[in-house]
């Protein structure tokens, strides 16, 4: 294996500039799927039933079918719609891996939902708390305790899955590795960083969700 | 001791009464748990419901509180429907708010506590004066720790109810309910969770409640000495019908029916 340092070096800003795309789109599909799941949560529990049932299939429908089908289906469907071209390939990137990813958000919202005690509920009823006070102030509050950790390895997941983007042009950390081991042949450089780059990234995530998890624990 | 001097042991029987179930019927399923009950409570009365488990004690407190649906018959509250009504004949329920306008005046406090760990002791009082009542924060705090300070617990407004012994949760649990100022308080069980040492405080809590207070009080507890001493009358449970009711000295010293003997043996 060979290691130049020059090539090294070279590589690490354009790497960086890429990261920034992973970042962003990680970021914000992450915001996208966090909301959306809660929405989905909810909705599947209060909606009247056909309506639940046409969410139900559609959260299975995104389930079932691959990321990158997903992100190429709607990029090369929506660039057909006239006016709609201008859409960056990059917003496109993080709404679908958003939605992706909130189906399965929602399954750790309505577990932590189920979690809470029943006696918490009734206390609530006892106490005449009205519906929206009650899920806001006392059911939500306990149902995060138990969503959160999986929340972060959630988004821990979306972050290694941004590579995907390449499928709809945006050049995101491995597509700038790609790239660049392209046109200079130094693919174990740009790759290695690539991979400390990612490393450096999540595995300090990964701690961080861990001590939330244990602060969370401690009420 | 006898029932405390400050109500009458026998509240008038013109006055409308606090509590009143018309042809409740209750089933789980295919299971009916009470069945064709009529019985009221009258303002300020305290009874005591015993009787072996499976009785459906709990289920009437439940019903009271509307944690439970009622399958069948009404319940009054003040003379007004609290979840059903008869409307030209037929039997209709009320909309959820009315009936949570309803559940305000009455309070519960449960076996196993239900404090909201998700907030400080003093939090969970004054949630519900705040955000159902109407009252500022700072009102119901002021009115909050006294409320401690009655239960023996104003050092423990700030801190998390984990945090506390079981007999200290269910006296925050028991200044929660009487925050909301009810005029009947349901109390399922209060010392059955608790350490025995500990019991003793929660009783002279409620035993100082009764003897200061005029709120009506309908109690499940196997405490029968405590039954005895707070309440106006003892209603005998069995299979969903009341077999016998009255006073505690009548019914602990001079039970009618053989059931109510040997279910007062097996817990005396």
């Amino acid at each position: 294996m060979n290691w130049n340092w020059e090539f090294a070096a070279e590589a690490l800003p354009i790497l960086l500039h890429g990261f920034v795309n992973t970042l962003i789109a990680t970021v914000i599909g992450t915001v996208i799927a966090a909301i959306l799941g809660l929405i989905l949560a909810v909705a599947i529990r209060g909606l009247p039933r056909w309506i639940n049932w046409l969410v139900r299939l559609l959260v299975a429908f995104i389930r079932n079918t691959p990321l990158v089908v997903q992100l190429m289906f709607v990029y090369f469907a929506f660039s057909g719609i006239p006016g709609l071209v201008d859409v960056p390939a990059l917003v496109i990137g993080f709404i679908v891996i958003g939605v992706h990813y909130s189906t399965y958000m929602s399954e750790s919202y309505r577990a932590g939902i189920d979690s809470v005690p029943p006696g918490q509920h009734e206390a609530a009823t006892a106490l005449s708390l009205p519906p929206v006070r009650k899920f806001t102030a006392i059911i939500l509050p306990q149902a995060l305790r138990a969503t959160i950790p999986s929340l972060g390895n959630y988004a821990v997941a979306m972050f290694k899955d941004t590579p995907f983007l390449f499928a709809i042009s945006v050049v995101e950390l491995v597509t700038a590795a790609k790239q660049f081991g392209g046109s200079t042949f130094a693919y174990t450089e740009a790759f290695t960083l690539a991979g400390i780059i990612f490393l450096a990234a999540s595995y300090p995530t990964s701690l961080l969700i861990q001590r939330l998890d244990k602060r969370l624990a401690t009420y | 001791m006898p029932p405390t001097e400050n109500t009458p042991a026998n509240p008038s029987a013109s006055a409308t009464p606090a509590i009143e179930f018309t042809d409740v019927e209750k089933s789980f399923g295919p299971t009916t748990v009470l069945k064709d009950l009529n019985f009221s409570v009258a303002p300020g009365e305290r009874v005591t419901l015993i009787g072996p488990s499976g009785s459906g004690k709990t289920t009437i407190l439940r019903l009271v509180m509307t944690l439970e649906e009622l399958t069948g018959g009404y319940i009054f509250v003040d003379g007004k429907p609290l979840t059903f009504e008869e409307r030209d004949g037929k039997r209709v329920e009320l909309p959820k708010k009315r009936t949570r306008e309803m559940t305000t005046r009455i309070g519960m406090v449960f076996q196993q506590f239900n404090l909201f760990p998700n907030m400080t002791v003093l939090e969970n009082i004054i949630e519900a004066p705040v955000h159902v009542l109407g009252k500022s924060k700072s009102e119901a705090s002021k009115e909050a720790k006294e409320l401690l300070e009655r239960v023996g617990l104003a050092e423990k407004a700030d801190e998390h109810p984990t945090r506390l012994s079981g007999g200290q949760q269910q006296r925050v649990a028991i200044a929660r309910a009487l925050a909301m100022s009810p005029e009947i308080l349901l109390l399922d069980e209060v010392t059955s969770a608790l350490d025995p040492e500990l019991v003793g405080d929660v009783l002279g809590v409620l035993r100082d409640i009764a003897e200061t207070t005029d709120i009506t009080m309908l109690l499940v507890t196997h405490e029968m000495q405590f039954a005895r001493d707070v309440s106006h009358r003892v209603m005998m449970f069995d299979g969903g019908q009341v077999l016998e009711q009255g006073p505690p000295d009548q019914i602990f010293n001079n039970p009618q029916h053989d059931r109510t003997r040997s279910f007062l043996s097996s817990v005396l």
